[in-house]
């Protein structure tokens, strides 16, 4: 494909935009960091610092990006059919759920196996224990968040309020099974179902401290890329968020194209829930509440629903999160610090999404074919 | 234990109790919300408004007391007045940003649920200890001898406020010129717009108002019930106003009724908790999320439009 000039300008556009919004946004914090008495040059080091700056801590940066890749995807996807899911929360979880079920019951034979069911695992091979548990999430992620695509199908209910419904309702799953039928006995100050066998865990890429989820990110981002840009069915699922009317004219099945992509992107946040449970935390408990599905939200906007823009921001967005524990050692500001960040970045990007178009530079110099009509009708 | 003596009685009485507490934040959040979406704009960051209103109502009622050497009956009241404003302040955010051509109202809300939430926990920080001033209750029940009726029945002046405030704004849609004004623009902009009504001015004060009421709604919580500060302390009921005024279709008198409804069904798990069911109790704290799914999926339909909806509600402005 030839760029023409016009591709030329929009592209500009579309990087120019969000890096200046960025920047403001910078600029906000600062000020707001200065109002309590910081310097706001010496926290933007120490966040560059601990999120950038050496190969150590950048390893950091990439563990907790590679969830955010997977929960931006829940956003990501329904939005290219005109969609606005923010039920990546809810969807991590039961994707969560899903892989401890599938990784206990292929271990031991039962999701609370008895002491001499402990005493020894069925003996599969990792990997296909690995396969399984990774089935697992896809399956009760993507079940979740289909719900909600079914619901906006067959009873039109609006989509991003019943997702986000739904985030509270996998939260308080989460904390009935842990707390009741799947607890582990043993496991006291903080109930917690049967920890997986220390073999059935997944493993960090080899010489360095990034679990194999980072692969898993990315290869689902390549995919979801090549899945909008590439096939019929993005195109599809393009045509009908652009225009659901035209799209019912031409004969797609707009219904089932929804529930189909919110199935996938349920099952990505399911992967990120996996990954946490299979490398994080070897065993499903109230950690995997960590906001990871709020800032995956934040990830799909910044990167304007492109998945492959979406690895980059999520890296980004790592490094800031990487960073909260550094503000709070160095600086003593609160935890919430990144969240007050998260929340200014994202306001300052919304706003940006009004200056498409306004600005002269981007705009195709056009060649005037006619001479203007007489009166011109303004909204 | 006196719970032990009321048995089984115990658990209406409970749940009556938390509906008549419970019920406040909901009433507060739900008419404003309703304010904001007759004006034909959601406000999802009322949740961020929430917390922001009951961290900045617990603090200013602690600071009130014990720095400022204010009276403990006026701090929290002072509180109330300030969760008020700060509420607004986030408003006003969410009003110019979500009146910008092509910025999706509901995405604004998310951001500032992040960003209120963010603010309150930031700021709210050194207050998660200490004790505050709470506001004063009105005790109905000094007939009973029985001490759970009693305590069932202590109400807050707010609630009561609530409660009139419902008719109010019913009145106010219905009767005066402002509330046509909103109305019209809520329903049908052009024609606001052929009667010479800015449409930006009156979305502008309908969700700075709405703000203002939920910021009083985060006060309730903080000051009155639970009557403490901590970061789940709000719990989504924000969130749930949305659905609420969807369930109570537009109408300030039904978002009494339902506030009621949800108010009872928050009580319904900690009621059989005191009577000794600690079963599925984490399946009973969903009740009120997974009610508002059910009403819904009931009430929505995919063949026509909410009775009552306002008809430039999630239009996108361009």
């Amino acid at each position: 494909m030839a760029f023409s000039r016009y591709h030329w300008r929009a592209k500009a556009e579309a990087i120019c935009i969000p890096l200046a919004a960025l920047f403001v946004a910078m600029i906000l914090f600062g000020i707001f960091v200065a109002f309590c008495g910081k310097n706001p040059f010496a926290v933007y080091g120490a966040i560059f610092k601990t999120a950038f700056g050496s190969w150590r801590s950048f390893q950091g940066t990439l563990l907790r990006s590679a969830p955010l890749m997977l929960t931006a995807l829940c956003t990501v996807l329904p939005a290219r059919l005109g969609l606005m899911v923010i039920g990546n929360e809810g969807a991590l979880v039961m994707g969560g759920l899903g892989a401890i079920a599938a990784g206990l019951t292929l271990s031991y034979g039962a999701i609370t196996p008895s002491p001499e069911q402990l005493k020894a695992t069925l003996g599969l091979p990792p990997f296909m224990v690995l396969v399984g548990m990774a089935i697992g999430g896809i399956v009760a992620g993507g079940v979740w968040i289909g719900i909600v695509g079914a619901l906006r199908h067959y009873r039109a209910v609006n989509e991003t309020i019943s997702s986000l419904l739904m985030n509270y309702i996998a939260i308080a799953i989460l904390n009935h099974l842990v707390e009741g039928p799947w607890k582990d006995p043993s496991s006291l100050n903080k109930p917690s179902t049967f920890p997986l066998p220390e073999a059935y865990r997944l493993e960090n890429i080899v010489a360095t401290r990034v679990h194999y989820g980072l692969l898993y990110g990315l290869i689902a981002c390549a995919i979801a890329y090549f899945l909008i840009a590439h096939t019929t069915f993005g195109f599809a699922a393009r045509t009908a968020g652009g225009n659901v009317k035209a799209a019912r004219v031409a004969g797609l099945p707009v219904g089932r194209l929804a529930i189909i992509i919110c199935f996938l992107a349920g099952s990505a946040a399911g992967l990120a829930g996996m990954v946490e449970v299979a490398a994080v935390q070897g065993q499903a408990n109230a950690s995997l509440v960590a906001g990871y599905g709020y800032a995956g939200i934040l990830v799909a906007f910044v990167a304007r629903y492109n998945p492959l823009a979406t690895i980059l921001v999520a890296i980004g967005l790592g490094g800031i999160i990487n960073s909260g524990g550094a503000l709070q050692r160095t600086f003593g500001m609160p935890d919430a610090t990144v969240l007050v960040f998260q929340g200014i970045v994202f306001l300052v990007i919304l706003y940006s999404e009004s200056l498409y178009g306004r600005f002269k530079i981007f705009r195709e110099p056009e060649i005037p074919l006619a001479p203007p009509a007489a009166t011109a009708v303004t909204v | 234990m006196a719970t032990e003596a009321l048995g089984w009685w115990g658990v209406p009485l409970g749940i009556l109790a938390g509906t008549l507490r419970g019920s406040a934040p909901f009433l507060f959040v739900s008419l404003g919300e309703c304010l904001t979406e007759k004006s034909g704009k959601i406000n999802l960051g009322l949740e961020g408004t929430l917390l922001m209103g009951a961290m900045s109502a617990y603090a200013i009622s602690y600071l009130g007391a014990s720095q400022w050497g204010l009276s403990p009956a006026f701090s929290p009241w002072l509180g109330v007045l300030v969760a008020g404003l700060a509420g607004m302040v986030l408003g006003s955010i969410h009003a110019f940003l979500a009146q910008q051509p092509r910025v999706n109202d509901i995405a604004v809300g998310i951001a500032m649920i992040i960003f209120g939430s963010g603010l309150a926990f930031f700021l709210g920080k050194p207050f998660i200890q200490p004790k505050a001033p709470q506001l004063p209750t009105l005790d109905l029940a000094n007939w009973s001898s029985i001490p759970q009726i009693q305590s069932a029945f202590k109400i807050s002046p707010l609630f009561v406020l609530g409660v009139l405030l419902a008719p109010l704004m019913a009145w106010f849609f219905r009767s005066t010129r402002w509330g046509l004004f909103v109305r019209a623009v809520g329903d049908s902009p052009d024609a606001a717009l052929a009667m010479g009504i800015s449409i930006k001015k009156v979305r502008m004060l309908s969700i700075i108002a709405g703000s203002f009421l939920a910021g009083i709604g985060g006060a309730c919580l903080s000051l009155y019930y639970p009557g403490l500060w901590s970061e789940s302390v709000s719990s989504g009921q924000g969130l749930m106003a949305v659905a609420l005024v969807i369930f109570a279709r537009w109408n300030p008198i039904q978002c009494l009724w339902a506030s009621l409804f949800f108010g009872g069904a928050q009580a319904i798990g900690p009621a059989l908790q005191a009577v000794g069911i600690e079963q599925g109790r984490y399946l009973f704290n969903a009740a009120p999320y997974v009610l508002t799914l059910l009403i819904m999926i009931i009430t929505c339909s995919p063949k026509k439009t909410l009775s009552g909806a306002p008809g430039a509600l999630g239009t996108i402005n361009l």
